[in-house]
């Protein structure tokens, strides 16, 4: 049986989930008189498969905005590592090590799939401007071990044969898997998956929910995802927050989550007083 | 061999030197317009100022002097010392950082997410701002700029090509060392964007904006850096083009010539634009030697890189080494 309170368990399938490594507090996120998040509080354990589902408008998609530092909430307090967090722009907040995927893939279309992945690792580099102009010894060490780094996530999601393609002529199913990529290669403490398997057939859906799978298993990663379609997310996560018109209104296990009325509610479409 | 074609060899190579002291120019374009998909019409202006600013510091010049002096009823002029060119160049390097950083800070953060054609004012204005604090700082007058490097005909080729030909190229040394300097540039320029840390985050930002965040990239860093390094491009062309024509006004000027080469070469490669300053420099020479001058009363040079840069255009329009501009249905 899983002990929620406990500091670490271990789950049935012999995975360990390690303590809170981020802590949303009390979030109300508004963009003018729109409340897009309404007093919302969860936790994401290490190394779990964290789920946040909802129908559309849910408020999902401003939730995660509001981890990776793209929106800063009116209220409310984030807890990463266990210490508050200030307001941050993006990339300081993908400095501290947490990387994402976009709904809509945001690549860099001109680039080849290696370029792209490797800018997942601009957090490794530490390498300063001249010794990257000149060109010597640290930055050349570095830049070797980055590769090395960046063709085994290449080879786990089975895109060698696409290396040096550039990222524009690639497949939407491939784009996807290469944005995985990139956010893998900075060694996240969390991986934030934004709809990972929007706009999938069948077939794509399972070759990503296998890749994330294999992502938590192997590189013991820690991953918040989104996603309408429930289905995909039970079979997937440990534990599930369910949002709708901007309200949490439940979080547990998929099991829990499954059999709680106002979730059914809200998937089925109960008209809201 | 026919006079008339040795004489077109010597017209040909003169014409790619030239072409390219036009290619450094359009250089600084290119960086800027790649990182931050602005069309920087400052860059002339910002070649004078280096140039201003270099020969400024090594004569030891004071800064803004006219208005310390009519504002305190002073009299001073100069410090009285002389900074050497290599010395003299780092800290006119140091300057062009602080203006970058300065440009980055006051006007284009807040521009952000602006339609091109409102960037592109910004750099209207900034160039005739920089105009104007360029003359206050350093003063109107035309001046010399000499860091060392040579200048006056190539003895050397001028006997190699006597020896064979019968008639000694005139080769200027100092369109030697521009090319040498210009290639180097280039090379390194590449070989930064291609492989490095902070060549590859510069290309990320140019590319997509929120994917480089999201990877923890700083934009006014990389924004910085590459006005920066536009800058330093700046000082180098600054450097030759001033150590040819002297330090004034219309050193801005030669802006103007990069358009043509940008149009030429794409506005988004750096080897573009030396191929299309090398072409521009070798077609307007070669077209004044052949046609021009013999039958349209010459100064055909003032027009004609633009006449070729438009039948380019309506061929290709992306340049020779653009992006190329598909569109999906």
């Amino acid at each position: 049986m899983k002990d929620m309170d406990a500091d670490s368990y271990i789950t049935e399938d012999g995975r360990r989930i390690g303590g809170v490594v981020m802590e949303m507090r009390n979030i109300t996120l508004r963009f003018g008189g729109v409340v897009a998040i309404k007093d919302i509080s969860f936790d994401i354990r290490e190394g779990e498969i964290r789920a946040i589902i909802g129908p559309n408008g849910a408020g999902k998609s401003s939730m995660l905005n509001v981890i990776s530092g793209f929106y800063n909430p009116q209220e409310g307090e984030v807890y990463y590592k266990g210490e508050k967090r200030p307001p941050m722009k993006p990339y300081q907040v993908a400095q501290q090590g947490i990387a994402r995927t976009f709904q809509n893939i945001a690549l860099f279309e001109g680039m080849t799939v290696l370029d792209n992945v490797m800018t997942g690792r601009i957090r490794q580099m530490s390498s300063g401007l001249l010794a990257q102009a000149i060109w010597k010894g640290k930055a050349e060490r570095e830049e070797v071990k980055n590769r090395e780094q960046v063709e085994k996530i290449i080879d786990f999601l089975e895109i060698q044969h696409i290396r040096k393609t550039p990222v524009g002529r690639l497949p939407y199913g491939l784009k996807k898997r290469v944005e995985l990529a990139r956010a893998l290669a900075a060694e996240p403490s969390i991986l934030l998956l934004d709809e990972p398997m929007a706009g999938m057939n069948v077939e794509e859906k399972e070759d990503m929910s296998r890749f994330i799978l294999d992502v938590n298993d192997e590189f013991g990663s820690t991953i918040a995802l989104i996603e309408h379609d429930m289905g995909v997310v039970m079979d997937l996560s440990d534990r599930v927050v369910v949002m709708d018109y901007g309200q949490k209104i439940g979080d547990g296990t998929p099991d829990e989550v499954r059999n709680n009325q106002a979730v059914i509610d809200a998937y089925l479409g109960v008209a809201h007083d | 061999m026919p006079e008339q074609f040795i004489w077109g060899m010597e017209v040909f190579l003169n014409g790619l030197m030239a072409g390219v002291l036009y290619a450094l120019v359009a250089l600084g374009f290119v960086l800027i317009f790649k990182a931050s998909g602005i069309f920087n019409f400052a860059q002339g202006v910002l070649a004078l100022f280096a140039a201003l600013t270099l020969v400024g510091i090594m004569e030891g010049q004071v800064p803004f002097s006219h208005l310390i002096n009519a504002v305190f009823g002073t009299e001073i002029h100069h410090f009285g010392w002389h900074v050497p060119a290599f010395l003299a160049i780092l800290l006119t390097m140091v300057v062009m950082v602080a203006l970058a950083w300065a440009v980055n800070q006051f006007i284009f953060r807040h521009l952000v997410g602006q339609e091109p054609i409102i960037l592109f004012m910004a750099t209207i204005g900034l160039a005739y701002f920089l105009e104007g604090f360029g003359d206050m700082m350093w003063g109107s007058d035309i001046k010399k700029l000499d860091v060392g490097l040579p200048q006056g005909i190539n003895s050397v080729i001028d006997e190699v090509t006597y020896n064979i030909f019968g008639y000694g190229f005139f080769i200027d040394n100092l369109d030697l060392w521009a090319t040498l300097v210009a290639a180097l540039l280039v090379i390194a320029l590449v070989i930064f964007a291609q492989f490095s840390k902070h060549g590859r985050a510069m290309r990320a930002v140019a590319d997509d904006h929120q994917a480089a965040l999201s990877v923890g990239i700083s934009l006014k860093f990389i924004w910085v850096m590459v006005w920066s390094l536009a800058g330093f491009v700046a000082l180098v062309a600054g450097i030759m083009w001033g150590t040819k024509s002297g330090v004034q006004f219309s050193l801005s000027l030669i802006a103007l010539k990069a358009l043509p080469v940008l149009m030429l070469g794409g506005f988004t490669s750096i080897p573009g634009a030396i191929v299309g300053g090398l072409i521009i420099g070798v077609g307007e020479k070669l077209f004044e030697f052949t046609i021009g001058a013999p039958y349209l009363g010459g100064a055909t040079e003032i027009w004609f890189a633009y006449v070729l840069a438009l039948v380019f255009l309506v061929f290709r329009p992306q340049g020779l080494f653009g992006e190329k501009i598909i569109e999906r249905v």
